[in-house]
């Protein structure tokens, strides 16, 4: 979890090894969605435009799965990864 | 209702978990299990082993609520989920479920149903391991389908 003025970010699989990134830690805005996040990494170019170019990413908020519109808040943890293949 | 997950990269062992499910409820009439295993061919041939992770802490917690699930819709008195993480080999136990109820059908039932929900809601993703390399494996349309075929 983030502290009380960060937002932990966190990637799994394909994602977490396409970003060479496992997670990242930003300071927390008011009034930010999961989605927002999702937009922001992905304008920073090279491999994090895949975020934002229609491959289905899957969203989860404090470990539970939460949808591009889910609000943050400080100190909450917000993973994005691809679909889920186990079994 | 009784329940067990376990998130691990030991094998386990399929006896060990059924003489667990079995006990000593005698309202339990059917045990219904399920164990998947590592295959050789999948979105590629010639698998040579797999490579599994997971998001420690969301996956039991997802696969705990998909027990709950199956047990307000059939009668589950107890029910039991080891999924390994980490290397696997060829032929290797990757998932086991068991359900016990007081009778089949509802066994059947919530197996299969933990089974084809965790496939597409819990945080797993299986990575095949070939001679020529290494892919992430895809989310099937057949593999949604299933699961969704389960909403009421």
């Amino acid at each position: 979890m983030g502290n009380e003025n960060t937002v932990i970010v966190r990637f799994f699989a394909r994602l977490r090894e396409e970003l060479e990134t496992d997670s990242l830690t930003l300071p927390a805005r008011s009034d930010t969605t999961a989605g927002q996040v999702l937009s922001d990494l992905a304008a920073k170019g090279g491999p994090w435009a895949q975020l934002d170019e229609g491959q289905p990413v899957m969203i989860a908020v404090n470990q539970v799965m939460a949808r591009p519109e889910t609000r943050l808040k400080a100190g909450d943890e917000v993973a994005f990864f691809p679909p889920v293949t186990g079994g | 209702m009784d329940y067990s997950v376990s998130v691990q990269q030991e094998d386990f062992d399929v006896s060990t978990e059924y003489q667990a499910l079995r006990g000593s409820d005698a309202g339990t009439g059917a045990i219904a299990t399920f164990t998947g295993l590592v295959r050789d061919s999948g979105d590629l041939q010639g698998v040579t082993g797999l490579f599994l992770e997971h998001y420690p802490g969301m996956t039991e917690r997802v696969i705990e609520d998909l027990i709950e699930q199956a047990a307000e819709r059939w009668d589950v008195r107890k029910a039991r989920v080891v999924h390994r993480v980490g290397q696997l080999a060829l032929c290797d136990q990757i998932v086991f479920v068991g359900v016990c109820s007081a009778h089949r059908a509802d066994a059947f039932a919530a197996c299969a149903f933990i089974m084809d929900a965790l496939k597409t809601s819990a945080p797993f993703w299986k990575k095949e391991i070939t001679e020529s390399g290494e892919h992430w494996v895809e989310q099937k349309d057949a593999d949604l389908a299933r699961s969704q075929s389960w909403e009421l």
